[in-house]
């Protein structure tokens, strides 16, 4: 009785939780879409926009898309909705949870739904550094959808009043140091304007894949069960985050705050940030001084993690279901779709024929830091991603923490994360 | 005669039944079914769950994360349960005796407690924020440099503790007014008329009055100083380096970062007998001292 019981509360409140009510599948086949929104706006708005054009266009087709909260949140639930019977067929989520899925049995890969040459050739229309985090074992599980990388925010005015040319922001390591150094303000033993900031709460691992891949170096493999913590080039890149505030003395030393670090830069606190395209447009509309938005400097190479969601599909639905999911996740990635999500969003645009689009060019023409992040894919790389993906990413995470704090040295941080990732990934390989 | 009775037992259980049927569902059933779970390993699609006997428990003793949270905690709880009970009593005597705008100055100390915590926790960390935040700016006037409170590993768990008794003061002196309003006036007047000073009311009279009261938000203080880490997910997300993670955030990270929730289960089990036996051990050891006789 009580499994009845359990059975018939967890639907209740499932259904209440998911705002579906009870409707009727009045349509041929009837879609549930999870989608997360990770930065703020009206995104909710601009997707209900997107679905309602593809229904008017689609009427046999009916679709529920549903807001989920942030990627964690989509996540979890669009898992408990597979493990209670009332699966979505596609959903938006974290780019890095595929090896998570993929273990979980809760996806399929585009490979075997696409069957037309049509298809098979959308599959291959999107830049490939943002296809990274979307394929392994030699198939493509998840397409671009809501894709970022991280840039150099820098204030020209600060560059101005130190004497530094406002149109040649730093593009080497050692020329961000030197810059740093000029940027930097005090008086006395206060510090009225910092040179540079890079966060280090939140998404640690995200800011240091950046690091690692400009001294060359990845930080896990394809497959997604080695990574490369204690590799001497990844020491180095932790090695130099660390001096930024120890030795070098433009960076506050201890971790930065995320969810702060906009401010700082826009109360003129630190001459250059590094941070998410996602914020371009706040940026843009809140800064009192004249920004310009950069690539990030390059050691050995330029390097930057992509970031950002997917479109999956889940196994538990039938062969209408996939086919109409697939007709759905090509109509919001067609190249004009594209570009209008990116101009409202700040997103990337995740093919080059977006870029081509007559809107897009416009804009990019009168907004020129809009295209810095598409040609910053040229050198980027995927975002941490591997199987146990959430433990294998706060070891790192609580490593870059602790050399920043000052309480590690980067090799007994670094090399502890990789001797306790392999112990969980061992049984991957 | 007994058909009445087993009617009226009947009843009884009529009366109880939304109750018993809600805590089942969402107490009892979720507690057991932890339980089970914390002795089985984390199934996947290729590999379903399977017993493991004590397993988890092992891997908890061995995890440095769950030490280091768990010492945590109980800096945590040292570190908010004094102070805030004490701050509350303070305060409950202030706005209790006469006062011009007493409801004002009552209304304003229980405003923390209506706020919701992600509230909070959004305008301290504005607070915390090096240089820029309203403490360094208001340091700085003093000609102190401005510190990085919550990305130092020795500052973040203080900051975090201060939070918490800003927060719960003002709501276990709503408690300690209404126990302070019960007391008969009578009794201070006696101790005027022979002398007793107001100190020496406090100590020998009001307080031991209070013990109840006390005891009970000693109770929901310890309770409280285990579940409530909202603020941890706005302020720190338990960095740097684990620095301010609290237990039951480690189990929200367990459970649904690492989704691993064989072993959350595990660290559940112990965060429920803790507080169980913090709970028994109040209720049966102190609750026979706290009556004033």
């Amino acid at each position: 009785m009580f499994t009845k019981l359990k059975r018939a509360t967890g639907q209740l409140a499932l259904a209440a939780a998911l705002g579906l009510g009870l409707t009727s599948a009045a349509s041929a086949v009837e879609l549930t879409m999870y989608y997360p929104v990770a930065v703020g706006g009206a995104l909710t708005k601009i997707v209900d926009g997107l679905v309602a054009d593809f229904e008017k266009e689609n009427p046999d087709i009916k679709v529920n898309a549903i807001y989920a909260g942030n990627y964690n949140d989509a996540r979890i639930k669009a898992l408990a909705a597979l493990k209670s019977g009332e699966p979505a067929q596609t959903s938006v989520m974290f780019s890095i949870d595929i090896y998570e899925l993929i273990e979980q049995g809760a996806i399929i890969a585009f490979d075997d739904v696409v069957k037309t040459a049509d298809e098979k050739k959308w599959l291959q229309s999107f830049y490939p550094a943002l296809m990274e985090n979307g394929k392994t074992q030699g198939k493509t599980w998840g397409i671009p959808f809501q894709r970022s990388t991280i840039v150099m925010y820098y204030n020209k005015d600060a560059f101005r009043a130190a004497g530094l040319d406002p149109e040649s922001p730093p593009a080497t390591w050692d020329e961000m140091v030197a810059l740093g150094k000029k940027l930097t303000k005090k008086s006395g033993n206060t510090v009225d304007q910092w040179g540079a900031m890079i966060p280090s709460t939140g998404y640690p691992y995200w800011m240091f894949g950046a690091l690692a891949m400009q001294n060359g170096q990845t930080l896990m493999n394809g497959e997604g069960n080695m990574t490369y913590f204690d590799a001497p080039a990844t020491v180095e890149a932790l090695q130099f985050w660390k001096d930024l505030g120890n030795k070098h003395g433009i960076m506050p030393s201890g971790t930065i705050e995320w969810g702060t670090l906009r401010q700082n830069f826009l109360e003129g606190r630190t001459a250059i940030m590094w941070h998410s395209t996602g914020n371009l447009t706040t940026v843009k509309k809140k800064a009192k001084f004249d920004f310009g938005v950069a690539m990030l400097p390059a050691n050995k190479r330029r390097g930057t993690p992509t970031g950002g969601g997917n479109f999956y599909l889940f196994k538990k639905s039938s062969p209408e279901e996939q086919a109409a999911s697939l007709k759905l996740i090509r109509f919001l990635t067609q190249p004009s779709r594209t570009a209008e999500w990116s101009m409202k969003t700040g997103y990337l645009g995740t093919r080059p024929d977006a870029y081509a689009t007559p809107e897009l060019k416009q804009y990019v023409k009168d907004f020129p830091p809009a295209a810095v992040a598409r040609d910053q894919l040229e050198f980027a790389t995927a975002e941490l991603s591997t199987y146990q993906t959430g433990r294998v990413r706060k070891l790192l995470d609580d490593a870059i923490q602790s050399v920043l704090t000052g309480s590690k040295s980067p090799a007994e941080a670094l090399g502890g994360a990789q001797k306790k990732a392999d112990r969980l990934l061992k049984r991957y390989r | 005669m007994s058909r009445r009775l087993s009617q009226s037992h009947i009843y009884g259980w009529l009366l109880l039944m939304p109750a018993v049927i809600f805590l089942i569902a969402f107490t009892y059933y979720p507690t057991v079914a932890t339980l089970a779970k914390s002795f089985f390993s984390q199934g996947t699609a290729l590999k379903p769950a399977e017993f493991v006997g004590l397993e988890n428990f092992q891997y908890m003793l061995e995890d440095d994360i769950f030490w280091k949270v768990a010492r945590n905690n109980v800096v945590y709880a040292i570190g908010t349960i004094p102070i805030s009970i004490a701050l509350a009593i303070l305060m409950a005597v202030w706005v209790n005796g006469r006062l011009p705008l007493k409801s004002l100055a009552r209304m304003s100390y229980f405003t923390p407690t209506i706020l919701p915590m992600i509230a909070v926790a959004n305008i301290w960390l504005f607070f915390y924020t090096p240089d820029i935040g309203l403490l360094d700016q208001v340091s700085a006037k003093f000609g102190f440099a401005g510190h990085n409170w919550l990305g130092d590993p020795d500052t973040v768990l203080g900051c975090i503790i201060v939070i918490t008794i800003w927060k719960e003061a003002g709501f276990f002196m709503i408690f300690y007014l209404a126990a302070l309003q019960t007391l008969p006036p009578e009794l201070e007047e006696a101790a005027r008329i022979e002398g007793a000073s107001r100190w020496y009311y406090f100590r020998r009279v009001m307080f031991p009055l209070l013990m109840p009261t006390t005891l009970f938000v000693l109770i929901n203080a310890m309770i409280n100083s285990f579940k409530l880490v909202d603020q941890l997910f706005i302020l720190t997300k338990g960095g740097p380096d684990n620095a301010s993670s609290l237990l039951l955030y480690y189990i929200y990270e367990v459970a649904f970062s690492f989704l691993d929730q064989a072993y959350a289960s595990t660290l559940t089990v112990v965060l429920l007998v803790t507080l169980a036996l913090i709970a028994i051990g109040q209720f049966v050891f102190l609750d026979k001292k706290v009556h004033y006789q």
